[in-house]
């Protein structure tokens, strides 16, 4: 999916498809740990693996005491994460819409998230809640959405996302591996986009920026599946003469922001990009703290660019209209560095 | 009901020097919050005091507790200190929590105490965690979940007893039943004639006990108990009860039905066994005098040690947010 590191010859390397690449970091993390544990609607093979597949085979393989399917009850799972969490498991519950997420609010934001601190120290929730999400699949108004500015906003939450199946792989490794409950969002549109196939055992360190593409007249930070529109802008950059510096965030929460401002001190302008409605979203946050940091610095005004305040539309016109694209984030990039 | 012989005169002493602990513990921190020295929010459980005592006579110190705001009870019965708990609740370093969880979230592994929630209803998802982790490590410990009434009619209830049902898991539900959720009598807020019936839609025992008797408590608490350790799944048990004071330290209990509490109040359960070990001559006024003596002495320790023990530095503030890869 990431096609800019020139340094790995993309016909010889073997290609996974992003849920191959999700069902190997879980495979590899139940076969390394015993105490990993998969639980989640429709997870174990007598229901076919999940809806899209992503955990097919782990029950075969592992039995269905770690690989349990769980009735349709998100505060249940959640509840049963954190609890086997509190004595030494390590659970990836699966609440297998980013929507959904909502029903077990309580047992994220009230528990999971706040039972370290809330205990003094003594107890922790090493629980990994994977879900998927986004736009484009005619899935409609509560199938769809990006909430990670919920979850970032949560004090004892960690926030995730990848792009690209070398990532995803190496973030989910690091989530289970981390000692606090992670959300790591998976988006549903490009399950089946292929991609490189991962390295046995590598992590992506959460709190890590990767800087893609190097430039010189702006910074684009995105994630997710809005970073690959990111990147096929470049071409329409290149040709405006826009040189781009190009960071996938991966990490949402923490986010890191040594590599941004770094980035944005050299290029001084930066637009964020992301696929959640822009209002209150992390593209906020992101820009404050540069606005901040590089005031003095900054050559055109910090830009959000992300869905509008609006819920996800179902009608294929407006629903394609819905998340940044290529086009309009190489016209935006353009129009910074001219400063128009 | 088991017949009072067959309670021992060791266990009937120790249910009832809980009970003791729990009364006189909940007297004392009526007083120091009416006297300042402490400012916390507090939801008195006098009048529920049998519960704990009888049913935690059934437990082992590695079984789990998840408990509630109102569960201060529950958790002495269960055997956490009073200097730890004391110091937790006036907001000090030397608390269970560092005097960061507060009344409402005190936790205390050592004595499986693993989750306080001032959420209502949400004991009960992550005791069905806890009893699916000692599932998977193939040990024979119970956990339990309290809470109240109104909590019977939250989602949370539905989803973890169906899924308690579905997985077999070594977990009790315990319903103390004090007839009031918050401020809201129970008829007017369930539909249910009894929180015991709601078991039969979930196909496991639903049990409605009287919370206020001792030995019926504990009879019941057994049975549940050597279900869940022999693995034959989950117990709902109803525990009817009353609360002596209102909601939260401090409200305006008008909304309690003066003669039902006056009533209630009459028949302390507290004082109706006391009076029933010395009738049945299990224990002399003297031996209960002690006893009773002994815990004065032990919450005055507390109280003097919580509240010399200091507050929590400001490095407190973000600490324990977030821990460190191992």
């Amino acid at each position: 999916m990431i096609k800019d590191e020139a340094e790995r010859p993309q016909q010889a390397v073997k290609q996974v498809s992003m849920i191959q690449a999700i069902n190997q970091a879980l495979a590899d993390a139940m076969e390394d740990d015993e105490k990993v544990l998969v639980l989640g609607e429709d997870v174990a093979d007598p229901e076919a693996g999940g809806v899209a597949g992503v955990t097919k085979g782990l029950s075969t393989r592992f039995g269905e005491e770690r690989v349990k399917s769980t009735p349709i009850s998100e505060q249940a799972i959640m509840g049963a994460a954190i609890g086997a969490s509190l004595l030494g498991w390590k659970p990836v519950a699966e609440i297998m819409l980013m929507n959904f997420t909502a029903v077990a609010m309580d047992m994220i934001v009230n528990h999971a998230a706040k039972l370290r601190f809330m205990s003094g120290g003594q107890t922790s929730v090493p629980i990994v809640i994977r879900t998927m999400t986004g736009s484009g699949f005619s899935t409609g108004g509560q199938h769809s959405d990006y909430y990670e500015a919920w979850f970032a906003h949560v004090a004892g939450m960690k926030v995730i996302a990848a792009s690209n199946t070398i990532d995803a792989y190496g973030l989910l490794r690091s989530a289970i591996d981390d000692p606090d409950p992670v959300m790591f969002i998976e988006n549903l549109p490009t399950y089946w986009a292929m991609g490189p196939v991962p390295d046995k055992g590598h992590r992506v360190s959460i709190g890590k920026a990767k800087v893609v593409r190097a430039g010189t007249d702006l910074t684009i930070v995105s994630y997710a599946r809005v970073f690959n529109e990111v990147l096929a802008a470049l071409p329409a950059l290149n040709e405006a003469g826009v040189s781009a510096e190009v960071i996938d965030l991966r990490s949402i929460s923490p986010w890191d922001q040594a590599t941004v401002l770094a980035s944005v001190s050299k290029t001084g302008r930066c637009l964020i990009v992301h696929e959640a409605v822009t209002q209150f979203g992390v593209g906020a946050e992101i820009a404050a703290v540069v606005q901040k940091e590089l005031f003095g610095r900054l050559k055109s005004p910090v830009e959000r660019m992300g869905a509008p305040f609006a819920p996800v539309p179902f009608s294929k016109p407006l629903e394609t209209a819905y998340a940044p694209t290529a086009k309009r984030i190489a016209q935006q990039a353009i129009s910074m560095k001219q400063g128009t | 009901m088991v017949p009072e012989t067959q309670l021992d005169t060791k266990t009937q002493l120790s249910i009832y020097r809980t009970m003791a602990l729990l009364k006189a513990n909940d007297e004392r921190s009526r007083l120091v919050i009416k006297t300042g020295r402490i400012v916390m929010p507090y939801y008195s459980y006098r009048g529920q005091e049998v519960i704990p005592s009888a049913l935690c006579a059934n437990l082992r110190d590695d079984d789990y507790l998840c408990t509630i705001y109102r569960g201060i009870h529950d958790m002495l019965a269960k055997g956490l200190p009073l200097r730890a708990l004391w110091a937790e609740i006036a907001g000090r370093v030397d608390g269970t929590c560092k005097g960061k969880g507060g009344p409402m979230h005190l936790t205390y592994p050592a004595k499986g105490i693993m989750v306080t929630t001032g959420i209502v209803g949400s004991s009960m998802p992550i005791a069905n965690g806890l009893g699916w982790a000692s599932q998977l490590a193939k040990d024979d410990r119970v956990s339990v979940a309290m809470f109240g009434d109104g909590a019977s009619n939250i989602g949370a209830f539905h989803e973890s007893l169906n899924m308690a049902a579905v997985w077999k898991l070594p977990v009790i539900f315990v319903c103390q039943n004090n007839r009031y959720g918050e401020h809201t009598r129970y008829e007017r807020a369930t539909s249910a004639r009894q929180i015991a019936d709601r078991a039969v839609g979930y196909s496991i025992p639903g049990l409605r006990v009287d919370g206020n008797d001792p030995l019926a408590m504990y009879a019941a608490a057994k049975t549940a108990v050597g279900r869940a350790r022999a693995g034959e799944g989950p117990t709902l048990l109803e525990c009817m009860t009353y609360r002596f004071h209102g909601h939260v330290y401090g409200d305006n209990d008008s909304y309690m039905d003066k003669a039902e509490k006056a009533e209630a109040i009459q028949a302390d359960p507290h004082n109706r066994y006391r009076a029933q070990l010395l009738s049945a001559g299990v224990a002399t006024e003297t031996q209960l005098a002690e006893v009773e003596a002994i815990i004065e002495k032990e919450i005055d320790d507390a109280v003097n040690f919580a509240l010399a023990s200091p507050f929590p530095g400001m490095e407190e503030m973000t600490r324990d947010v977030y821990g460190a890869l191992a």
